[in-house]
Order: C-alpha cells, then sequence, then structure tokens
C-alpha cells in the first residue's frame, strides 16, 4: 500500500499532519471534480460531479458513502477505511458541504471499525454507520438505499435515479469509499488520476496496489507462475490476454489466472455463483443467468448438448439490459470476454471433457 | 308475475355466470388457456362476464325491489339485514351485491389504485360466490324444485374444482423467484 | 433521425413483470417473448399505427409492468 491515500493513517492527529486541515471550497468543489473528471466506480463509471450537482438541487440532500464492496475479491474499500477513513470522511464532508446536505451515512462490512475515526470528527455533520447487506448486487446504488430504508438490500428501477429520488425520496449522493476518497485530494489539490485496484490470483503481489490510468493491468502483477489470462475489472470485467494493454477499470479488481488453472472450469464456476447471487428481482437475469451458468457447466463437463455453443451467443445476448441493475449485463460482458479468450479451449472441453487442470483449486474465490 | 319471474330468472343466471367467472379468473392466475386460444382472450372474457353479472344483478335487484310480493326497499339492496322479507337470506345478497361492487370498482380503476390495493380487494372474489350460493338457497324460492337443487350442486362443484385447482399442489405460476 | 411526433416509448419494469406474455400476444408487432417468456420490447412498439394495440396491451398487463412514455 502506497499513495497519497495512506499518508495519513487512521488516528486523525496524523491524518492532520499528514494533510493538513480540511478545506472549505463549498459548492466550488464541484467544478474542481469536473475539471478532474472524477468517475465513480461501477461499470458505468459515471462522472461524479454530474451526481454531485444533481445533488445540490435536490430534496433534502444526504451522502452515503458506499462501502459495501460486494464483490468477494475486492479489498480496496476494507482496507481504505480501515488505514484511511479519514481522507473518505472528508470526501463525505466535503461531497455534503457542496449539496447541502447535513446527513452522511457509511455503510461499511461489520469487521471494520469506524467509530473511532467518526468519534474524532469536528465536522458538526450526522454522521451514523450502517452494516452493510451481504451479496454481491448489494452493493448497487439502489440497493445501498433500500437497505439503509430497512428492506431487503436489492436493486430498484431507475429512473427515478437516486440524485434526485433515493433515501426516503429524498435527494441522495452515493459514492464509492475510493471515489469520496480521491474527492479530498482533489479539494487538497493533491490528485493525480490514479485509482485503487486490488490485486489476487496468481499473483507475487496481491493486496491493494495504485493504478495510473493506462497503465496495462497485466504491468500491474508480478505473477507467480506464467499466465494464461487477466480477469480485469473484477467479476463483472473481461477477461484478456496477458499481453493485451487494457488499463483496469469498473470495480478495480486484477485477477491473475495462471497456466496451473483451467479458464473454463473458473469460468464455469463464476458463472454458477453469478447466476445465485442475482436477486431473483427480475426473470431474464433469474432464467437467464441460471440458463447460461447451465451451459458453461456442460461444455466443462465434456457433454454439451447440440445447442450450447448456440445458446452460449444467443442467452449472452438475450440478458443485456433486461434487467433492473447491471447484474445480467456483467455477466454477458464477462461471458463474450471468455468466448473470445479462451475460444480453444471451450472447444476443447466440450469435446475431451474436463483438463488436468480443472482439478486445481479454483483461483477465483468464489 | 312477469317481475317475480324476472326477479328469480336474473338471480340464478347470476348464479351461474358468476361461477364461470369464477373459473375464468382461476385460470387466469394459473396462466392456463385451451391451446390455441390467446390468453388475453380469457382475461378479457373474465372482465366482460363479470360486468355482464353487474348488469343481471342489477336487474335482479330493480325487480326485487318493484315486486309487490316481498317488501325489500332499494337501501336494504345494499344496506344487509335491512329487509322487511327475510332479512337474513337477502341480506346475505345484499353483502355479496356489496363485494361485486367493490370487485368491479377496484378493477376498473386498477391502474389507479396499484397492484397491491387491487389485489387485497379481489381476494373478496372468493366471498362473492358462497354469499351468492347461500343468498339463492336462503331465499329458497326455487329450492324446492329439483332443477334448481341440481344446478347449486353443479355451480358447486365446479367453484370447488377451481378452487382446489387454485390452492392446490398444482401451482403451475411461473414467476421469477421472489 | 427524426421521429413522428406522436412516436412513443414503451418500458417495462423488469422486476413488476412476471412473465404472463399477454402483451406480446397484444402486440406482436412490436413484443416478443424471450425463451423464458419474458417481453422484449422492439423500437416497432411505440410505432403510432399501433397506438391502440399498445394502450390495450399496457392495460392488459396483470402485473402493471408496462408504461408508455411520450418521446418528443
Amino acid at each position: 500500500m502506497s499513495g497519497r491515500l495512506f499518508a495519513g493513517g487512521p488516528a486523525r492527529a496524523d491524518h492532520l499532519a499528514a494533510y493538513g486541515p480540511l478545506p472549505e471550497p463549498g459548492s466550488r468543489l464541484i467544478d474542481a471534480v469536473a475539471r478532474a473528471d472524477l468517475r465513480g466506480r461501477g461499470g458505468a463509471a459515471f462522472p461524479a460531479a454530474i451526481k454531485l450537482r444533481a445533488g445540490a438541487e435536490g430534496r433534502r440532500p444526504v451522502v452515503v458513502v458506499n462501502g459495501t464492496e460486494g464483490e468477494p475479491i475486492s479489498a480496496k474499500d476494507a482496507t481504505l477505511l480501515t488505514w484511511a477513513p479519514h481522507p473518505v470522511l472528508d470526501g463525505a464532508v466535503l461531497a455534503a458541504r457542496a449539496v447541502g446536505a447535513r446527513e452522511i451515512l457509511v455503510v461499511a462490512p461489520a469487521h471494520v471499525r469506524l467509530a473511532a475515526a467518526v468519534a474524532e470528527r469536528r465536522d458538526r455533520l450526522d454522521i451514523s454507520v450502517v452494516e452493510r447487506a451481504p451479496g454481491f448486487v448489494a452493493g448497487e446504488e439502489t440497493a445501498v438505499i433500500a437497505h439503509l430504508e430497512g428492506r431487503p438490500g436489492r436493486p430498484r428501477v431507475k429512473p427515478p435515479w437516486p440524485a434526485e429520488h433515493g433515501y426516503h425520496r429524498r435527494a441522495t449522493l452515493v459514492q464509492n469509499v475510493d471515489t469520496l476518497a480521491l474527492v479530498a485530494l482533489i479539494a487538497r489539490g493533491e490528485w493525480s488520476d490514479t485509482r485503487l485496484v486490488t490485486l489476487s490470483g496468481a499473483v507475487r503481489n496481491p493486496g491493494v496496489a495504485e493504478a495510473r490510468p493506462g497503465v496495462p493491468a497485466a504491468d500491474l502483477v508480478e505473477p507467480s507462475e506464467p499466465l494464461r489470462a487477466l480477469l480485469v475489472g473484477g467479476y463483472f470485467g473481461g477477461w484478456v490476454k496477458p499481453d493485451e494493454r487494457v488499463g483496469p477499470s469498473g470495480a478495480g479488481v486484477v485477477v491473475a489466472l495462471g497456466r496451473s488453472a483451467c479458464p473454463v472450469a473458473e469460468t464455469a464456476l463464476l458463472t454458477a455463483w453469478l447466476a445465485r447471487e442475482s436477486a431473483g428481482q427480475c426473470g431474464p437475469c433469474v432464467h437467464g443467468l441460471g440458463a447460461l451458468a447451465g451451459v458453461l457447466a456442460r461444455i466443462a463437463a465434456g457433454r454439451p448438448e447440440a445447442e450450447d455453443f448456440g445458446r452460449l451467443t444467443r442467452w449472452t445476448d438475450m440478458v443485456r439490459g433486461r434487467g433492473a441493475c447491471a447484474h445480467p449485463d456483467g455477466v454477458a460482458r464477462m461471458l463474450a470476454s471468455a468466448r473470445r479468450v479462451f475460444a480453444a479451449k471451450l472447444e476443447d472441453h466440450a469435446h475431451h471433457g474436463p483438463c488436468t487442470a480443472c482439478r486445481a483449486p479454483a483461483t477465483l474465490a468464489a | 308475475m312477469t317481475v317475480w319471474y324476472l326477479m328469480r330468472a336474473t338471480g340464478v343466471a347470476s348464479l351461474v355466470l358468476l361461477t364461470a367467472t369464477m373459473v375464468m379468473g382461476v385460470l387466469n392466475v394459473q396462466r392456463w388457456a385451451p391451446r390455441r386460444v390467446p390468453r388475453f382472450l380469457l382475461q378479457d372474457a373474465h372482465r366482460t362476464v363479470s360486468l355482464l353479472v353487474v348488469v343481471l344483478l342489477a336487474l335482479h335487484v330493480v325487480t326485487a325491489v318493484i315486486d309487490p310480493f316481498v317488501s325489500i326497499d332499494l337501501l336494504s339492496a345494499a344496506v344487509p339485514f335491512a329487509s322487511g322479507w327475510k332479512p337474513l337470506w337477502v341480506g346475505l345478497g345484499a353483502l355479496g351485491l356489496d363485494v361485486m361492487v367493490a370487485l368491479i370498482a377496484t378493477s376498473l380503476l386498477r391502474a389507479r389504485l396499484g397492484l397491491r390495493a387491487w389485489r387485497a380487494v379481489h381476494w373478496l372474489a372468493y366471498a362473492a360466490w358462497p354469499l351468492a350460493l347461500v343468498h339463492a338457497l336462503g331465499t329458497g324460492t326455487d329450492v324446492a324444485s329439483g332443477w334448481m337443487r341440481w344446478l347449486a350442486a353443479g355451480c358447486t362443484a365446479v367453484v370447488a374444482a377451481a378452487v382446489a385447482a387454485r390452492f392446490g399442489g398444482a401451482q403451475r405460476r411461473l414467476e421469477a423467484g421472489r | 433521425m427524426p421521429r413522428a411526433r406522436d412516436s412513443r416509448r414503451l418500458i417495462v419494469d423488469p422486476i413488476a413483470c412476471s412473465g404472463h406474455g399477454l402483451c406480446a400476444e397484444l402486440l406482436p408487432e412490436g413484443i416478443e417473448l424471450d425463451d423464458w417468456g419474458y417481453p422484449i420490447i422492439r423500437e416497432a412498439a411505440g410505432d403510432p399505427a399501433h397506438a391502440e394495440h399498445l394502450e390495450r396491451a399496457v392495460a392488459a398487463c396483470p402485473a402493471l409492468a408496462l408504461r408508455i412514455m411520450d418521446t418528443q
């Protein structure tokens, strides 16, 4: 862990010593964020400034610090909240003051202790910490809002957009933990366009690292064995070959798949897991992802049905955009990339069944 | 005397059509339709027959009110147990009429009310039919004759089968898991 | 591409929808069912020529999952 975000440490006194007092740009923060073109997490990479402007015009705004981190192989949010809670809270406070919110809700896993950091604050804003809802889709912004309202943490249809009509119908600014930490750096004039990334899999440097834009994911990892592929952007990202120059994006996770692992087995397991993690609200997602998981399982086992490869294409296209949230789209993206990168391996398994690598322990900790 | 016969005829016809609409309602919920019959037809039929029942009921009530033989005023057609003649049995009929009005009104305004409110009221459909049957048997003007008993038995058997299909094991609902 | 002045867009609420499929029966030109019985909305659904059928399809949905949005 390096980089400007962790310069202060968990205690407020150290934080202030490292960064100085919190600036008070008020609503001018939004322009600074716009100039920096800061984008949020999640597949859409939505410009943070747009959300801030919407929040500023909304009714009784509230800021939600989204530390749900529903992706099991992602660790950057928990890491930030544990080792750099004050930059995150600084960002939340700055955002709150920019939009006129007097309340900040922090959603975090139970094992991350924030009470001490919150108690040390002197911002005169109401900051409360709420335990996150479990599950992969629980981090989606409308799911977080539902959870905060005391309902099951499942996504809702958008529109209405949370920035206009969210938590108890108030203007709700939901931002990820690291986005807010970067807002704090921007306000202090210290940000230089790096993002946090969690590295895992066949690497000698697992953990949270900083990445500059344009640096290929392959350059971030120190492989522990020759690599077959990388899963860039987490479970919703895409598989790429090790020599492809693709930067990390989306959820900021890079998983390295070594030659000793089987990409077909991994993809089959991942698809099955993602299908189980569906919120279960939308027919095409529930049925479609399950059906796709079935196809992958049959191919991996060497017992495909005649139409299975056709179904893989057909159903991947059929689930896109058909859910209330982007869960099916993410799975579709991942499968399309698997199709591209592992085409030969998929054919191989369809004809000959499991390979020796299929018996290796799973790389993707699903 | 014509009025009396019209009252009984519209009453019996309402009961039969109410039975038919109950069956169609259950078929709709179970998403079943005969092969090559689009389900929107069955949905429309359920709606149309229900409206027909209301028309027949209106005639049934009007004829009951103007008939000189029994003392039922217009108010007691809607307010249960307020009639001069056989207040209990007529009252159950009035109750049935009230339920029908609620069902029809909420269905016509379904889009405005929202699904939950509509569904909550629509459960009363399971009360409307028994009320109609008991009213028919209790006011008893034709119960003595065999055909009425066969009719009542037949309608009861049909509704019993529909309810068993609705709440029994053979659920054909294909909703996404909730 | 400019649209007809009164063309509209049909939107399905994927959470409310439970795959009854009546909409596809009533507007096959604009609504198709996927392999699991759930509607796929085509652009032709908003074609003014089918406006009456569109409205009927929306009204017929047992789950009230369909909505018409006016596009400019």
